[in-house]
């Protein structure tokens, strides 16, 4: 292999480095090619699959096909979660393969699909469409850990349709649909493209993008895990600090805030970014991703938009109809029902997240609603 | 007749005074290597063990082969856990090896643990057997509380150093500064900055008092300002302080007490803190400025100008952690003024934003290089570059060491041709042919890796995100890098292929991560059935991943171990060398 030359120097034509020649014997490179023709697939072990292998967590509801966007259901990773939000214009449900234990990653799509560069930074846009290999090739989802999720504009239209959500797959129990009409083939060549786009709602950081708008609604933005790449223990230090200079700058601070989300009987506890969401809703269907059942009831779903201080009866209902209930601690060190306060103000106050059950959670309603009177 | 005089006839305890000079793992390693006997000389005497992959060796090997420690460092997760790609309950728990140290290494004196889960009873544990602990430092661990602290406060006698770098630590309320004896008065550094709750002032200030080797106290956010100068009055011997909260009300008293304090310690050298800074109790510090060598400013939220000022008056600055507040101006003072500095990292104030919110562009790092000789360590967080600027900064700097560039926006090319970067790191490895450490970013081809595998000879960990092509990339990488240890992937469209070719490369590594790329789950298989020695952990939060075979597996962590299969892997994580079903229960 010929050093590149550098300095100025551009070097035509590719290295004509081939992996298997240039492979010392050491390598296995040699059985790879032989052993690659028998049939893995067959020999997996489909015993082995199991809903109760995947975790430990109580396994329920597996099996609704209910598409009501609204309800909470419980999504057992490992298990099946119907079909949510047909609202989004982009996706045909029809390449939704909807394997009975899994969910879905329907085998057309891939966790990289070649790259769609986004559409939201003009320059990237313009790069991208000098490289063959990545302008037939399919916006590929990247939703941060905490779901929040986002449309990718396809290859034809730049403009993204709609700015519903739809699961990523970046962990847990995902549903991932392919993006756009046209093919999800995972490209093995392409790289990923950074799916960016904020959800619609939070107004903050929305921009218009030097090109290729997304229609008159501001260019929804995602965070990718893991990118950039700042530990959380100075997201969360940021994110206080921009919160106290609030007055001073008058913009909101952005950055993340980590907070931790336990669940009875679940072995270990999970890290959710509180920022990522808008609304009581959309913690609830990233909850119900991440363990089995809860429900925090119909949160603001029934009402109009934004309402979502809780009523008094549909307290006592929420609590009688379910089997687990969300609650936080509050700065104060109380343990509060979620949804009780607005959405501002709860994630103001909100330290950690625990999803308990409905009948321990009895005590809490009283107390709930009695500081939700003395807020209205 | 003179009897030849050969090293290995060299009495024992010679051998070992000789042995004690050398200090470098490697080159124990190499010496324990000679011959029998001095294998054996050398595990009896040594001093101290670091473990950068606390699942490469069990606990029980460890203290088998090497009795005499007095000093163990451990590293649990990988280094991708810090931005949250790695899973809660993956493993780096520090409880099976600190009840293995407690029976195998009843003296040891220090711990040094980074990424690890340490829970309350490891501490209680350690409090409870280890009678001449000295020296905790956990680095970014979690999954203990002030309780745990408690304990070690009342049951270490001889504690020196308490140091809580950035862990999250569980603050029930409980006043355990409080729990360090009176008799404590040995303790040379105290970190709690992490702690997010308040500690009792009061209790603190004794401690200070009683502990006059006190050189090391960063504070934690909630000690406020206005009793920050009361600390310092007594503790003037300080050489490294983190305040709290630099900010009260603007008044002339607080201020010039502040001042007055600054100036008593004339021993300090390194800053941080400043936690919601008011600029107008920044000049408190000017006294010592001139002394300083670390400067600690990446929490503190002020903009360019203040930073300048600061800046200008530290002449001896050696290491500067700061916001992108400091803008290109602000560095090119830097560059100016600092002569001596050795390391820069830059961090986005507003990483989420679209736009950029400060004037902070490519052209502040070039100033830096072309200014400070001595700078060999950056980590750099902006939003543009351009080939022509990393090959200025490449030339300027060949003694570079650990260069880590994150331009925000993935896939970002060359603003100014609009090309990829490769020309630029490979600019990059070329010159700088000392490089350890490299992070890279921006629109990048298969090509910067082929000048990596090239020219990074001495590369030994390499941060890869959105970049190449093909597996050729990945094969350049594995192929060409000798000194490789650590390599980490996400999002990066490198498959089966390389890995496999380079099968062998990976037990001469430390770890391999990979996450979002294209390697399939047979491959994944191949590996682990093939490679005895390597741990093939596929992280699958949705399943099994055999279930899915057609498609790339989601995470894939890989490491060389002798100890086989580790027992404590959560559900979501599958070790697939095993011929057997995937999932032992």
């Amino acid at each position: 292999m010929s050093p590149p030359l550098l300095l100025g120097v551009e070097e035509e034509g590719q290295s004509n480095v081939s992996l298997m020649a240039s492979s010392p014997s050491d390598c296995i490179s040699q059985n790879v090619s032989g052993l690659q023709e028998r049939n893995y697939l067959g020999l997996s072990d489909c015993s082995s699959v199991d809903s109760s292998a995947a975790s430990s967590l109580p396994v329920d509801n597996k099996n609704k096909l209910n598409l009501k966007a609204t309800e909470l259901r419980l999504g057992l990773p490992g298990s099946e979660s119907p079909e949510r939000e047909p609202d989004l214009s982009l996706l045909s449900s029809g390449k939704l393969d909807e394997k009975p234990l899994f969910p879905l990653l329907p085998s057309k799509d891939g966790i990289c699909p070649g790259s769609q560069k986004n559409v939201v930074s003009g320059n990237k846009r313009g790069f991208s469409d000098t490289m063959d290999r990545f302008s037939e090739v399919k916006s590929s989802v990247y939703t941060e850990k905490n779901w929040m999720f986002s449309v990718g504009p396809d290859s034809e239209s730049p403009q993204s349709v709609g700015q519903g959500k739809f699961p990523g797959n970046s962990g847990m129990n995902p549903m991932v649909r392919p993006t756009g009409a046209q093919q999800a083939i995972m490209k093995e060549m392409a790289p990923n493209a950074l799916e960016r786009s904020r959800p619609a709602a939070n107004g903050t950081h929305n921009k218009a993008s030097a090109s290729n708008n997304n229609m008159s609604a501001p260019a929804a933005k995602a965070q990718v895990v893991g990118w950039p790449p700042i530990r959380s223990f100075r997201k969360n230090s940021l994110a206080t600090t921009s919160k106290n200079n609030d007055e001073v700058d008058g913009k909101p601070g952005p950055g993340a805030l980590f907070i931790k989300v336990s669940m009875d009987g679940a072995p270990y506890l999970r890290k959710v970014d509180l920022r990522t969401y808008t609304n009581y809703g959309e913690l609830s269907s990233a909850l119900e991703k991440m363990f089995s059942c809860f429900t925090i009831g119909q949160c603001g779903s029934h009402e109009a938009p934004g309402r979502e201080m809780l009523s008094e009866s549909k307290l006592k209902d929420l609590l009688h109809g379910s089997e687990y209930v969300l609650t936080y601690e509050d700065k104060d060190g109380d343990w509060m029902l979620v949804g009780d306060v607005p959405w501002e103000m709860f994630i103001d106050s909100c330290k950690r997240l625990k999803i308990m059950k409905g009948s321990d959670a009895i005590g809490l309603a009283p107390r709930a609603m009695e500081k939700s009177k003395i807020r209205n | 007749m003179l009897k030849k005089m050969s090293y290995s006839s060299l009495p024992e305890d010679v051998l070992e005074h000789v042995f004690s000079f050398v200090q470098s793992d490697k080159d124990r390693n190499v010496i324990s290597l000679v011959c029998k006997s001095w294998y054996e000389i050398e595990r009896w005497c040594r001093r101290r063990i670091f473990v950068g992959n606390c699942y490469a060796v069990s606990p029980r090997m460890a203290i088998r082969r090497f009795p005499e420690v007095r000093s163990v460092e451990l590293k649990g997760k990988p280094h991708f856990a810090d931005f949250n790609l790695v899973p809660e309950g993956w493993g780096g728990y520090v409880y099976p090896w600190i009840r293995a140290m407690a029976g195998g290494y009843p003296w040891l004196e220090e711990l040094k643990l980074k990424r690890m889960v340490v829970t309350d009873e490891s501490l209680e544990l350690i409090a409870k057997s280890l009678k001449n602990f000295k020296v905790l430092v956990l680095s970014s661990c979690e999954g203990f509380s002030t309780h745990g602290l408690a304990a070690i406060a009342a049951d270490c006698k001889n504690l020196k150093e308490l140091d809580l770098w950035e862990s999250d630590v569980e603050d029930p309320s409980g006043n355990w500064l409080s729990k360090f004896p009176d008799t404590c008065t040995s303790l040379v550094s105290l970190n709690i900055a992490c702690l997010g709750s308040e500690v009792s002032f009061s209790a603190l200030e004794r401690l200070v008092v009683r502990c006059p080797n006190l050189r090391t106290l960063r504070l934690n956010r909630a000690v406020p300002l206005e009793k920050l100068a009361h600390l310092l009055r007594q503790a003037p011997q300080l050489v490294e302080l983190g305040t709290g909260t630099y900010s009260a009300d603007l008044r002339p008293d607080i201020f010039s007490n502040l001042a007055g304090a600054f100036s008593g310690c004339k021993e300090l050298k390194s800053l941080s803190g400043f936690w919601d800074v008011v600029p107008a109790y920044l000049p408190a510090v000017y006294s010592v400025c001139s002394g300083l060598t670390t400067l600690n400013l990446s929490y503190a939220t002020i903009q360019s100008p203040d930073l300048i000022k600061l800046v200008s008056q530290c002449p001896k600055l050696q290491c500067l952690w700061v916001l992108d507040y400091i803008e290109d101006s602000g560095l090119e003072a830097l560059a100016a003024t600092c002569k001596d500095l050795r390391e820069l990292r830059v961090f986005p104030s507003e990483p989420f934003g679209d736009e950029p919110n400060v004037s902070l562009t490519e052209q502040g790092l070039v100033l830096v290089s072309e200014g400070c000789p001595k700078l060999e360590s950056v980590l750099y967080f902006c939003r543009r570059m351009s080939n022509d600027a990393l090959v200025t900064i490449a030339k300027n700097r060949p003694s570079m060491i650990r260069f880590r560039l994150c331009i925000i926006d993935p896939q970002t090319p060359d603003y100014l041709t609009l090309e990829p970067l490769d020309v630029g790191f490979g600019a990059i490895v070329q010159h700088c042919k000392d490089l350890r450490r490299l992070s890279l970013s921006g629109l990048l081809t298969d090509r910067v890796f082929e000048y990596i595998g090239t020219y990074a000879k001495k590369l030994e960990m390499l941060s890869v995100a959105f970049a190449g092509e093909s597996d050729l990339g990945l094969h350049h990488v594995l192929s060409g890098c000798d000194s490789l240890r650590k390599l980490e992937i996400m999002d990066c469209p490198f498959g089966d292929k390389a890995l496999l070719a380079n099968a062998a490369k990976l037990e001469t590594m430390r770890s391999l991560w990979m996450s979002s790329c294209s390697v399939s789950f047979e491959a994944c298989k191949l590996l682990g059935q093939k490679m005895p020695r390597l741990n093939v952990e596929v992280i699958d939060e949705s399943g099994p991943p055999d279930s899915r075979p057609e498609l790339p597996v989601k995470k894939l962590y890989i490491y060389r171990t002798v100890t086989g299969r580790r027992i404590d892997m959560p559900g979501f994580v599958w070790n697939v060398g095993e011929d057997s079903a995937l999932r032992l229960s």
